[in-house]
């Protein structure tokens, strides 16, 4: 009976257009269904509730009762000086991330460009960053940068003599030569481009592998040097690589919670956007001003990336 | 008479410059972790009294840091055992479930012309870009209220939902990849798609599948949001990372903490570099045109 409804199911149809359009409806159902739940839905209910008063001890009640409508939880998020300072830290900390993760990326690919012995390993080891899970490196980290045994602010004290020990993860302003730097936010972005660089390395050296060599060799014949044939053969052809990476590694960024809840729970001025959001939801217990906080987060994303398409747009228009 | 260098021949500063940057990466990207392998080996006693000496002695060489950290809390350990089996369980639960439904899905994706195809692939890579941060408090509210967010059962569910963009885009590249011409020809000779799928297309892109089916246990096995935001409550259900960062706050001296963290990478590294061929070429696909 079953094999039956399958067999008409699945049997063939009289054309290829037909066929394809039946089985691609089949086949991406499960995935559709996923998309629904997990992420239709929830964009839908993420709207409502910003829009009302809601916390997490309403939960059991939700769905019997009417909503109550109110502009407040953005009042509150928009009227608030730590909503700004969030948002300004995370644009510092997702831009600094991405200038540093693709410019190291850059370098490192173009400095393996060349084949030697042993250049597979080398690729190999130079990713162990990206692929150790984010506990262990913030462990590790925690402990090279601890005060009274990690080996930076040892060697420090007993090589350097260092009057006192540095809390890299606690300390929103150090004055390095009487300039003010946010010690603990650089820390973080390190770490955040300690971990992320190898990706980039990765996608950039898959995209020199189709960049064609003849036109370095002409121009080398030509007496080009090597700065010259990297910053005008070889870059322009990386640029599409760069600029997507660019992007995805700024909204990646942009929303990491992990990284920084875990090494430093948001203290020496590292509170960003998306420790707000989970603030908002498991300490204040307001699902309403967290959800308004997220949503505020995704429309500032948001319009980034529309003005950076139509900015690249325009460029692609003028050449 | 000196011979002309090579135009071709890099300038021996561009060597050496390059030598550097590459010396410079490697003890950058393998320094911290070799300090961290170095240091469980350590007594905790011996690195708060001497933390520069990175060098373990033979006779102070001390694997306790491992054992302590594995074992059961009735045993005098943390309890570290356990969560790896949680995330052993929902790490697994999630590369079956999550590859089979991208493997339908990025087979259609790949190859079939059927209406509806730029919306459904157009809303994969929307829901991928999106931030999750924001969908985390709905997704939250909604186990919740199912009365999921204190099992294992509701980060399973979630695991499932976040890998299936990721596997759907490698698994694509993989399936694009492949001959066209063998599929067809199955079809021809009168294979159901089931059937091809199963017999032709599976067999042929199984390395494929196998990477993205690691990278997906890799994306599971290190999850750490979800964990904390639905199980901190109960510690039973902890899984490795979420076990890890909460033993931080117990006063568990770094030796065991860096044993312990150690331990939960060698999986995800030693799985990394079998596949690393695969995973490259599956995830770095769209930047070679």
């Amino acid at each position: 009976m079953t094999t039956g409804v399958l067999r008409q199911l699945w049997g063939r149809p009289r054309s290829r257009s037909q066929r394809d359009n039946r089985n691609g409806l089949l086949l991406t159902a499960p995935t559709f269904l996923v998309i629904v739940l997990a992420s239709i839905l929830p964009l839908v209910m993420v709207v409502i509730f910003a829009f009302s008063e809601i916390r997490l001890v309403d939960i059991p009640r939700l769905g019997t009762e009417p909503i109550d409508w109110s502009l407040h939880n953005f009042q509150r998020a928009l009227g608030n000086p730590a909503f700004w300072r969030a948002l300004g830290t995370t644009l510092l900390y997702a831009s600094l991330t991405m200038i540093g993760s693709v410019g190291l990326g850059l370098v490192l690919a173009l400095a393996l460009r060349r084949p030697f012995r042993g250049r597979g390993l080398v690729r190999a080891l130079l990713l162990v960053p990206y692929v150790l899970p984010v506990i262990a490196a913030v462990t590790i980290w925690q402990t090279i940068l601890n005060p009274q045994y990690g080996v930076i602010n040892a060697f420090g004290r007993e090589v350097l003599g260092w009057e006192q020990s540095i809390g890299f993860l606690n300390t929103t302003t150090t004055e390095v030569w009487g300039i003010p730097i946010p010690l603990s936010l650089l820390v973080v972005v390190a770490f955040e481009i300690w971990t992320s660089a190898p990706l980039s390395f990765l996608f950039i050296t898959a995209r020199l592998q189709g960049v064609p060599p003849s036109i370095e060799e002409a121009a080398a014949l030509d007496g080009a040097n090597g700065l010259q044939i990297t910053g005008r053969i070889v870059l322009p052809q990386l640029k599409g690589v760069i600029l997507l990476l660019c992007l995805l590694r700024f909204i990646w960024t942009f929303q990491s919670f992990s990284e920084i809840y875990l090494l430093t729970e948001g203290a020496g001025g590292t509170q960003v956007m998306a420790l707000k959001v989970y603030t908002e939801l498991v300490t204040r217990a307001d699902i309403g001003s967290a959800a308004a906080y997220g949503l505020l987060m995704s429309v500032v994303l948001i319009s980034l990336l529309a003005v950076y398409v139509i900015l690249s747009r325009r460029k692609v228009d003028l050449e | 008479m000196t011979r002309r260098r090579s135009a071709l021949r890099p300038h021996p500063l561009s060597t050496a410059g390059r030598v550097a940057i590459i010396v410079l990466a490697l003890i950058f990207a393998l320094g911290p972790v070799l300090y961290g392998f170095v240091l469980s080996l350590r007594p905790y006693t011996s690195i708060v009294q001497a933390p520069l000496d990175l060098i373990p002695t033979w006779d102070e060489l001390d694997f306790s840091g491992y054992t302590t950290a594995m074992l059961d809390p009735a045993q005098g350990g943390f309890g570290l055992g356990r969560f790896v089996i949680n995330s052993l369980l929902v790490a697994a639960c999630t590369v079956v479930l999550s590859i089979i439904v991208s493997i339908l899905g990025a087979y259609a994706a790949a190859r079939l012309r059927y209406r509806g195809r730029g919306f459904v692939n157009g809303t994969i890579l929307g829901v991928y870009l999106f931030p999750g941060i924001v969908l985390s408090v709905p997704l939250f509210v909604l186990l919740a209220k199912a009365g999921l967010t204190g099992s294992l059962i509701g980060l399973f569910l979630v695991y499932v939902a976040t890998t299936v963009p990721v596997a759907i885009y490698m698994l694509r590249n993989y399936f694009q990849a492949l001959p066209e011409s063998v599929e067809e020809a199955a079809i021809m000779d009168g294979a159901s798609l089931p059937q091809m799928l199963r017999s032709v297309v599976l067999p042929i892109a199984l390395p494929g599948v196998v990477a993205t089916a690691i990278y997906v246990f890799m994306i599971a096995w290190n999850e750490y949001f979800y964990a904390l935001l639905f199980l901190v409550q109960d510690r039973e259900l902890w899984t490795a990372p979420l076990g890890i960062s909460q033993l931080t706050d117990f006063n568990v001296p770094v030796t065991v903490l860096l044993a312990g963290s150690l331990a939960v990478t060698a999986p995800v590294v030693v799985l990394f570099f079998v596949a690393q061929r695969y995973l490259v070429e599956g995830l770095t696909a769209g930047a070679e045109k």
